[in-house]
């Protein structure tokens, strides 16, 4: 039903496209994000803002609807040759912002700079070989069958290879890639994309305007300059946009949606999110945390509803499992448990019904009142006799304290790069492994070697179906083992000024494709 | 300013770890280390400070994580906007806290004077990030007012007189900004850039706005007991010489000396209005290079502020012994 309902607006929206074919791009819009790019190299650093500016500037092969489907950008088409390669087919007559036009062979720069870019290289790991077929067409390999690889080409947004190479006349390589220090591409852009950058003063205010020779000419966006100020400050953001200072801002912290609602000149959008927030019980620290009936009543004591209702005010999804709907791995039957008799009954069960005292660490700054659900947790878990030390740090001292497994109890919030549940696994529920990288962030020291197994199966089965079905039965065993808590995946919301259309261009990922904006 | 370099580095063990800022979630470890090595962070701590200290000499305080640039070049493009809104915020407090304070201090039971000296007090107890929501809520934003029945003539007057427009700019220094020299771009030529500065700079000089009304006062009323002030009375001078020549003369060394002090102080305080403001000065860089623990920025910034106190009092010193001559510098003889 649902995909059906997808097809018919689909099919409506191309409908409607003609009509918008000739808007003529002559907006200002004025946005407010909380920050804004740390470079403009958008292999630099894998971040919802460099994905921000990437959708702004560059195209990607494909990208995601609003309904997690894949819709051609630069790739007009794609078909699978075998089992590990697909081949797909280039739009043709793409101008980038320099002039020069896109080919195969900007892709195939892309694909290499990606390879050896520190954060991207991770997410294309399963890609072995790049085929240049002709101009227009050219293959993906992978070395196993690979059923994210359209999940990954969306990360693919073809560089213009010849601005990109050379040397600058300092004589430092153009296409090099620094984290720290000024790089040719840290400082210069040209992509595909709707908009070139004009200007930029870094955390002040960041220009664009819109690119004339734009490929996509049946985009209705009707923006022509777009200028992007950084404003950190949760009120201030808010306040820019309820005085009129700008048009669009994100994200809006859960205490300022009324205030939103009840402007009469805004328009608030909220969608429920896909990044998980969860504590890891760690198993190494704790004895009692072992026990799969300690873990769950640790699970049946805390209660995500009221969580997700009281402190996040209704702008968060409760959780029982990691992968949000509209995932593979998403199991609709899982439902958040909170029954504080049955978490008494099972810590009787297991021994230790006088309770143990355990220590729980918290960021302050990362998450939407993150600070805040650990103290809630922390006061639920003192009704099954769990008496909890609590300490919340500043994000830049929580997260070495994370990689040390500092606490017993510990919260983090996960998003899955490639929008797919395996990414979640891998990095929070597989046993830990230095070398491999598996279990990075798996605090909790849980370890299950046969669900690590029918991950790695379903990661290279192709069949959509059958991997589905293998996702959701790790979904059914990480919860009744309790491997973890989960509480919510956090909502996103966005402001506007009415005569801003926003709500077309958002999406669950954040990246909003103002491309396509239009205003009234 | 050697002291401040030193506890400027003591401190940056407990600010975390850049490199959190500086890679994604999924980089491995290794990576992490390879980078860390690049930076030096795996130095111990006395050779890092070594290597910061012989670059420092050279005026080299060493390059940025998140910018990318040297430290001082990127204050340099920062500090022009904190010292505007410093500017602004003193300009106001000079031409205000003087003739209250003095009037104040001439007709101390006039209600006028009861009622500046009460709201000093308020002025002074409220914290000034609450004083910048409130003038963003009603001066840009605009609220609207309620409270009196709408159908009566007085009603709907008390409501529209309560009620504000808004419209001033609640952040950031606008897009018409006059390039003065080097990184200096002023918001002071424009009148864009004047209504950006109204807010930050109101709500800037509502700290130390109530306590120089009061030390202008205390000071004038004490002259005013003076024995020679007496005498210019009894000698039959008008008021007006009296209290403007004669008195305020002597109230304002002081007040110099304090003011001097304070106005460092007051660009210790733009970190405050700056974030709510958005201001893109020192005082927000400052914030979010301690978010980021750009270690480098970090002791840069602490090192520039310092070294503005420094010259700051030396100028206070000097211009209090321009004023006062009975005061000599040493060096010279008495």
């Amino acid at each position: 039903m649902k995909k059906l309902l997808a097809a018919l607006v689909g099919t409506l929206a191309l409908a409607s496209a003609p009509v918008a074919l000739s808007a003529e791009a002559t907006k200002e819009l004025k946005m407010a994000y909380d920050a804004d790019p740390v470079t403009l190299d958008i292999h630099e650093q894998l971040s919802g803002g460099i994905l921000q500016l990437s959708h702004m500037s560059f195209d990607p092969l494909v990208r995601w609807t609003k309904d997690l489907e894949f819709e051609p950008r630069l790739a007009k088409s794609w078909e699978r040759v075998d089992e590990n390669t697909m081949r797909f087919k280039l739009r043709e007559g793409v101008k980038f912002h320099s002039g020069n036009e896109l080919t195969s062979d900007d892709v195939k720069f892309t694909y290499e700079r990606l390879k050896k870019s520190q954060d991207f290289k991770a997410i294309f790991k399963p890609f072995s070989g790049f085929n240049i077929i002709d101009d227009y067409t050219f293959e993906l390999v992978t070395s196993k069958p690979f059923p994210l690889l359209l999940n990954t080409a969306t990360y693919l947004f073809p560089l213009d290879s010849e601005f990109y190479s050379g040397e600058t006349e300092a004589g430092k390589k153009k296409d090099a890639i620094l984290k720290h220090g000024n790089s040719f591409a840290s400082d210069n852009l040209s992509g595909t994309g709707p908009f070139k950058v004009v200007s930029r003063q870094q955390g002040v205010r960041m220009e664009f305007e819109r690119f004339a020779d734009y490929w996509d000419e049946e985009s209705p966006g009707n923006v022509k300059n777009v200028v992007l100020t950084p404003i950190k400050e949760n009120n201030t953001r808010i306040s820019a946009l309820l005085s009129g200072g700008v048009d669009f801002v994100a994200p809006v912290p859960p205490t300022d949606l009324d205030r939103i609602r009840r402007d009469r000149n805004s328009e608030l959008v909220t969608i429920s999110g896909t990044r998980i927030i969860l504590f890891h019980l760690n198993q190494n620290r704790v004895e009692a945390f072992k026990d799969p009936r300690v873990r769950q009543a640790v699970a049946y004591a805390i209660n995500q509803e009221g969580i997700a209702a009281k402190i996040m005010k209704g702008f968060a999804t409760p959780a029982a499992q990691l992968s949000p709907a509209g995932y593979q791995g998403h199991n609709e039957s899982l439902e958040p448990r909170h029954d504080v008799k049955k978490a008494q009954e099972l810590m009787k069960e297991a021994g230790y019904e006088d309770g143990f005292t355990i220590t729980m660490m918290a960021p302050n700054n990362r998450y939407v009142n993150d600070d805040k659900i650990a103290q809630a947790a922390a006061a639920m878990l003192a009704r099954i006799n769990i008496k909890v030390d609590l300490k919340t740090l500043p994000k830049a001292q929580y997260w070495p304290a994370f990689d040390d497994r500092a606490g017993d109890m510990m919260l983090i919030g996960w998003h899955s790069d490639t929008e797919d549940s395996a990414n979640f696994y891998e990095f929070l529920t597989f046993c830990t492994e230095a070398d491999s990288g598996a279990g990075q962030y798996n605090a909790g020291n849980y370890c299950n070697p046969e669900l690590d197994v029918l991950v790695a199966k379903a990661s290279v089965e192709t069949d959509l179906d059958k991997r589905a079905a293998m996702l959701q039965e790790v979904e059914q065993r990480l919860y009744d083992d309790a491997a973890f808590v989960p509480l919510h995946w956090q909502d996103l919301a966005w402001a506007s000024k009415k005569n801003v259309k926003i709500e077309p261009v958002l999406n669950v990922m954040n990246f909003p494709y103002l491309g396509d904006l239009v205003i009234e | 300013m050697f002291v401040i370099s030193v506890i400027a580095f003591a401190i940056q063990d407990g600010l975390g770890d850049p490199l959190q800022e500086m890679v994604g979630m999924s980089v491995s470890q290794e990576e992490r280390e390879v980078l860390r090595d690049e930076l030096g962070l795996n130095d111990p701590v006395l050779v890092q400070y070594l290597r910061f200290a012989g670059n420092a000499l050279q005026g080299d305080l060493g390059d940025s994580y998140f910018y990318s640039k040297p430290t001082l070049e990127v204050i340099a493009e920062h500090l022009p906007a904190t010292l505007e809104l410093v500017i602004g915020a003193s300009l106001m407090i000079m031409l205000l806290s003087v003739p209250i304070g003095v009037y104040a201090a001439i007709r101390p039971q006039a209600w006028l004077s009861k009622f500046f000296m009460g709201v000093s007090t308020v002025g002074i107890s409220i914290p000034v990030f609450l004083t910048a929501i409130v003038l963003i809520q009603i001066f840009s934003i605009g609220v609207t007012v309620a409270w009196f029945p709408a159908d009566t003539g007085w009603g709907q007057w008390l409501n529209g007189a309560l009620s504000t427009e808004g419209g001033l700019p609640s952040y950031g220094r606008g897009d018409d900004l006059t390039h003065l020299f080097g990184t200096w771009y002023s918001g002071f030529f424009t009148r864009e850039g004047l209504m950006h500065l109204v807010l930050p700079c109101v709500s800037l000089a509502s700290i130390m706005l109530p306590l120089f009304i009061r030390l202008v006062r205390a000071e004038m009323m004490e002259v005013l007991q003076s024995d020679y002030i007496r005498y210019a009375r009894a000698k039959g001078l008008s008021a007006g010489r009296v209290n403007f020549l004669h008195a305020l003369k002597n109230t304002m060394l002081p007040v110099i000396t304090v003011g001097g002090v304070q106005i460092g102080i007051m660009v210790a305080y733009t970190i405050l209005t700056e974030t709510v403001f958005q201001w893109p000065g020192v005082g927000l860089m400052f914030l979010e290079a301690i978010t980021r623990s750009d270690i480098p920025l970090i002791v840069a910034y602490l090192m520039v502020v310092g070294l503005i106190f420094v010259i700051t009092n030396t100028l206070v010193d000097l211009v209090y012994g321009l004023v006062n001559p009975t005061v000599k510098l040493t060096g010279k003889k008495a």
